[in-house]
């Protein structure tokens, strides 16, 4: 039997885990909501960044929390760069060819990055400390991460609800012909959109870069749960994809604990599946 | 004010409108009725931009519109209140109206504007922070109408705006619409419902598949004349 100890430290850590997740799930969600195309190189983005940030660190010796800014500016010129030069184009294009489309940068990005880095771990060494709170064993890279994710989702909330281009990308989501009828521009609501989103991606990087080790592959080891996140959430439903971090990040940390690492991630995919018959439109859809 | 000459315009191979040519003039209510698939939505989208013009030419106080896009047609003055209503359901009520004065311009008299448009329907100030799609029809097209006034528009265009509804709001709406015209705007409205918007109008065209069959003043119009070529075609 496990200690209750280590349990509650994992519901800790899951919690912790669940608001990078969060970060990573409403940027690609906001994209989708809004643009109707799923950006399947999303998190490969998130893997660029994180190559920016060790760069800047270990070698060239900037301190963390500017590098950390500079790959929230990076995200954000990769989401205009990637909606200017990729989706743009394809934008009345089949829902397969916008998939292609996406899921070829998603190669691109994991080739380009293997052939210019190779496919070594590299790791931002930092010497955070670890924390004891209440005969838990907490990272303090892992709270600052969850601080500045909570953080960055209230900004998003902010932009959203309280600016007329936050209430305009929501309208845009809702209905794009309309939002044109009210003056707005779509392609410029779409450019604002995948900068925000970028910008997530960009500031989840930073974090990321402190708890985990960066590789090519890092968009396959999170985008797969990231994704999960949006569908289980409902895809575009920003709340449901919210709640949706945090269900995913305390399964695989609990199981995790409970049984092994990779029964966490088995159990998570399970719990999907078993969603997916449930409640196919995502937790928070109303039955029709 | 505002001058269509020769307009013709579709989508793919399809041409719905053809040689159309009609005129909106400061200060003036003006209809333009016909049975469906007549072509009188496909005229109010190319009006505002959402259906490019193919032939002829389309002037909004001097300056051709010919190319110009939805969002860019707004900005000088002319507001479009969709069939439908095409609200945003998942938006408050006072969000909605917010979007209809996105434009800077607008944003600046925003606090003005939505008083103004509380005091035209006071029910809308009532139900503020509802969802939009959880009002009755009638007030769908209530926010619609006063979603459009909060871009302070020149030239209203109203396509449908009876459709769908009960028909003691029918009335309603007609009553709304006399409102907004008492208010000093000029508006540009398609109905199918003859007899009741020629009562409101000052003058009406007759659109038939795609071509202007008839003009004229609303009170020489005799309502017998438009319902007899529209409908029974005689």
């Amino acid at each position: 039997m496990i200690e209750p100890i280590f349990l509650a430290e994992a519901a800790v850590n899951g919690l912790l885990l669940g608001g990078v997740l969060a970060l990573l799930a409403l940027g690609l969600n906001l994209i989708f909501g809004v643009i109707d195309i799923v950006w399947i190189a999303y998190v490969d983005l998130v893997m660029i960044c994180m190559y920016a940030v060790y760069f800047l660190v270990m070698v060239y010796g900037w301190p963390v929390w500017l590098a950390g800014l500079l790959s929230l500016g990076l995200g954000v010129l990769l989401g205009i760069g990637v909606h200017l030069l990729i989706i743009s184009p394809i934008l009345t294009s089949p829902p397969i060819n916008q998939l292609l489309a996406t899921g070829g940068l998603l190669f691109f990005l994991q080739s380009a990055a293997t052939f210019l880095w190779s496919t070594d771990h590299k790791s931002v060494r930092l010497t955070l400390p670890i924390i004891e709170i209440a005969g838990m064993f907490l990272s303090f890279a892992r709270l600052i991460a969850f601080g500045l994710s909570i953080l960055a989702v209230v900004g998003l909330y902010l932009f959203l609800t309280r600016t007329y281009m936050g209430t305009a990308i929501r309208a845009v989501s809702q209905d794009r012909e309309a939002m044109a009828l009210m003056g707005a521009s779509p392609q410029r609501v779409y450019l604002v959109t995948s900068a925000v989103g970028g910008a997530m991606a960009g500031l989840a990087a930073a974090l990321l870069s402190i708890q985990y080790s960066v590789h090519p592959f890092f968009g396959a080891a999170f985008g797969p749960i990231t994704f999960m996140v949006c569908v289980l959430g409902g895809l575009g439903n920003m709340l449901g994809a919210f709640v949706a971090s945090f269900i995913m990040s305390e399964i695989i940390s609990i199981g995790g604990v409970v049984i092994s690492t990779e029964m966490g991630y088995v159990i998570a995919f399970l719990v999907f599946i078993v969603m997916m018959f449930a409640r196919p439109g995502g937790l928070l859809a109303k039955r029709e | 004010m505002l001058e269509l000459r020769n307009v013709t315009a579709g989508y793919g191979h399809f041409t719905a409108l053809w040689d159309v040519s009609l005129r909106v003039d400061t200060g003036e209510a003006v209809a333009v009725v016909g049975p469906n698939g007549a072509g009188k939505t496909t005229l109010m989208r190319v009006i505002s931009g959402l259906v490019p013009v193919r032939g002829g030419t389309l002037a909004f106080d001097g300056e051709s519109l010919v190319r110009r896009k939805a969002h860019e047609v707004v900005a000088r003055g002319i507001a479009h209140v969709p069939e439908g209503r095409r609200l945003f359901p998942r938006l408050t009520v006072v969000d909605n109206l917010k979007m209809g004065a996105f434009l800077p311009a607008a944003r600046r008299v925003y606090a003005e504007s939505v008083e103004r448009v509380f005091a035209l329907f006071p029910v809308l100030a009532a139900r503020r922070d509802q969802r939009a799609g959880s009002l009755s029809g009638g007030e769908q097209q209530m926010l619609a109408i006063g979603r459009a006034l909060m871009s302070r528009p020149k030239l209203i265009l109203l396509d449908e705006p009876s459709l769908g509804l009960a028909p003691v709001m029918v009335f309603r709406v007609f009553d709304l619409i006399r409102r907004v015209r008492e208010e000093g705007y000029t508006i540009l409205v398609v109905e199918q419902n003859v007899r009741q918007v020629l009562k409101l109008v000052d003058r009406a065209y007759l659109l038939e598949v795609g071509r202007i069959k008839m003009e004229g003043r609303a009170e020489t119009l005799s309502e017998q004349d438009f319902v007899r070529k529209a409908y029974v075609g005689l």
